[in-house]
């Protein structure tokens, strides 16, 4: 080191190390030969726990002091491939993965939030999300306020002192929806409050939220990450980005940790704060670990993430296209058609395609979706997405049930709506089915 | 350290990094906390167990042990010879303590000064490199090491790594 110094912190020197390309890291983000065996793909750590060389190490590991593993449902080996790959393609610092996308969202919002506490979220988003926010969240103590998204100002205009995030989905289920991100980013800027990605619909292969100044990327690891409908999950990831001590809305980053000996996160993890604490609180105290063969279906599926979703979105333009001519189709809402209101909206934030999972409205109305759901043959009538199959739902006899009207309506899931998520099957047999169904209409 | 100004990383070399994880033997910590919960005794205790010497410096709890080192009031007490000094003070404070390094640096054998997480003082920097020393900013040995040798990587976080190797567990 004496003969060869180096001046690192010269700005001249802009040479940087290789940044590998995306396709690169889906692969290999996070998974390197096992050190001891030299396991090219990552084993499955099918263990509950961890051996302590002795008393003073384990004492290290409660506290936080050093890095390892104590115990699966608050960290497991193979999960840990998984929470970094999904980080590293995200562009993040540091990811957490739960055992469902519903569970990340819980862990993120118990991490942000205090009793009393209250945040803003796009009506525009999955129905179980409506759920969550509005309903069981409420009986915590958390209200969620849910605004329009079509006009980003509604974000500002539903601020309280006591907002202390803003959540949406860029590329939204199940309506098409394309939120503008970058204007409400500004807002949550002057707030001083974190901005919430929900991730899934569009992948990060599609979509780059935390190139827009996103602070936190949520994501059901069980749609397209995942990829074939195998493994429940979810993982938040976090940019590091995000000063938690700009002000005085985040105590839970910024105040000693009673659970920790008071432990203040953001101080003592920086830029991973908030996924350490989400994990180190949040999942040890909840529970909601993901399991880790749940973790090597997602590992194996996310190497193809890529190529799926260059296909997903092929196909999903075809049918769109096809059923925008169909006579018995009342409209089509997938952003990558030119006569969508979000096009140009699509065109910025998803370059590479709209998604593969949209809406359309028949004219027939509510008995036309529910008949067109039951006569399909190669579509599979489920609640999912993301699939390797081509699947088709009317959300509002099935996931978007417990809403009203009022707020399937709003939520983009109508009475005359049928949702449609393209697979990856010949384009020439997706588009037979629907038409053979369409004509028995 | 201190909260905020965790964006605009240094993106410095991993080899760099390494080299500098490997050859340093002694560290003195300017800044070091006797509060076994502050982000320092963390790094401290870490560190001591990948096998660094950690030479505690704090002018207010000179003459007392941490994790059984002695403390110091300045650099300039430390007897023999240090490797690195890694500065747990704020970026102002981090300007005088450079010129004390360099000053000291012929005679205790530093080469490395290494700010902590937080810690960015530009013009010190370049002091410092102009008298030949190596430079690292805004970054946390600790987490550095934890995330060349794979344990970073057991929480989560995103180590930017990509290589078909087998993980090497330490420098």
């Amino acid at each position: 080191m004496n003969d060869d110094h180096e001046t690192g912190n010269d700005p001249e020197d802009t040479a940087g190390p290789h940044e590998y390309g995306f396709e690169t890291r889906t692969i290999h983000a996070g998974a390197r030969p096992d050190p001891v065996t030299g396991a090219r793909n990552t084993p499955i750590y099918q263990t509950t726990s961890y051996v302590f060389d002795d008393v003073d190490h384990a004492a290290d590991l409660f506290n936080l002091q050093t890095f390892g593993f104590i115990y699966t449902r608050i960290g497991n080996p193979t999960v840990a491939v998984l929470e970094e790959r999904i980080a590293n393609l995200e562009g993040g610092r540091a990811g957490v993965c739960a055992a469902s996308g519903h569970a990340a969202q819980f862990l993120t919002f118990f991490t942000l939030l205090e009793p009393g506490d209250e945040f803003i979220a796009s009506r525009n988003l999955y129905g179980g999300s409506i759920t969550q926010f509005g309903l069981s969240f409420k009986r915590l103590g958390w209200t969620c306020h849910f605004v329009d998204p079509a006009d980003p100002e509604n974000f500002r205009r539903a601020l309280t002192p006591k907002c202390k995030a803003i959540f949406l989905e860029v590329l939204a289920n199940p309506g098409g929806v394309i939120v503008d991100l970058e204007p409400v980013i500004d807002i949550a800027r002057e707030a001083g409050i974190p901005v919430i990605v929900d991730n899934t619909m569009a992948t990060p292969y599609l979509c780059r939220p935390f190139d827009w100044g996103a602070d936190i990327i949520l994501h059901s690891t069980t749609k397209f990450l995942s990829g074939h409908g195998t493994a429940m999950g979810g993982a938040l990831v976090e940019s590091g980005q995000f000063d938690w001590g700009q002000n005085d809305k985040f105590p839970s980053m910024t105040e000693p940790e009673p659970a920790y000996h008071g432990l203040t996160f953001h101080e003592t993890f920086g830029d991973f704060g908030f996924a350490t604490k989400a994990r180190a609180v949040a999942l040890r105290d909840f529970g909601p670990a993901m399991a880790p063969v749940n973790a090597f279906f997602t590992l194996t599926g996310l190497e193809t993430l890529h190529l799926r979703m260059e296909r997903h979105v092929a196909n999903a333009q075809a049918v769109a296209e096809f059923l925008d001519r169909h006579p018995k189709v009342a409209w089509v809402s997938y952003a990558g058609l030119k006569s969508n209101p979000y096009y140009d909206l699509a065109r910025k934030y998803l370059p590479k395609g709209a998604g593969s999972v949209f809406t359309f409205g028949l004219k027939g109305g509510f008995d036309a979706g529910v008949k067109l759901v039951e006569s399909v043959n190669l579509l599979s009538h489920l609640a999912n997405v993301g699939d390797t199959r081509s699947l088709i739902i009317h959300p509002a006899s099935t996931t978007h049930r417990q809403l009203t009207e009022e707020q399937q309506v709003n939520a983009g899931a109508g009475p005359d709506v049928v949702r449609l998520s393209i697979g990856l099957e010949n384009i020439d047999d997706i588009i037979f089915d629907l038409e053979q169904s369409l004509a028995g209409l | 350290m201190t909260a905020g100004d965790h964006g605009g990383k240094i993106p410095y070399d991993d080899d760099l990094l390494r080299r500098i994880l490997r050859d340093v033997k002694t560290v003195a910590m300017v800044g070091a906390s006797p509060k076994w919960v502050r982000p320092s005794s963390f790094a401290m205790k870490y560190l001591m167990g990948k096998g660094f010497r950690v030479i505690p410096v704090n002018p207010g709890h000179a003459g007392k042990t941490i994790l059984g080192e002695t403390v110091y009031a300045n650099l300039g007490d430390i007897p023999g010879t240090i490797d690195m000094v890694d500065i747990f003070r704020n970026s102002e404070a981090a300007g005088p303590i450079t010129d004390e390094v360099i000053t000291l640096a012929a005679d205790k054998g530093i080469r490395v000064i290494w700010m902590q997480l937080g810690v960015r003082n530009d013009e010190a920097a370049r002091k410092a490199e102009a008298a030949g020393l190596t430079v690292i900013m805004n970054r946390c040995p600790k987490i550095e090491y934890a995330r060349l040798f794979g344990e970073l990587s057991w929480g989560g976080v995103n180590s930017d790594i990509i290589s078909s190797k087998r993980t090497k567990l330490s420098p």
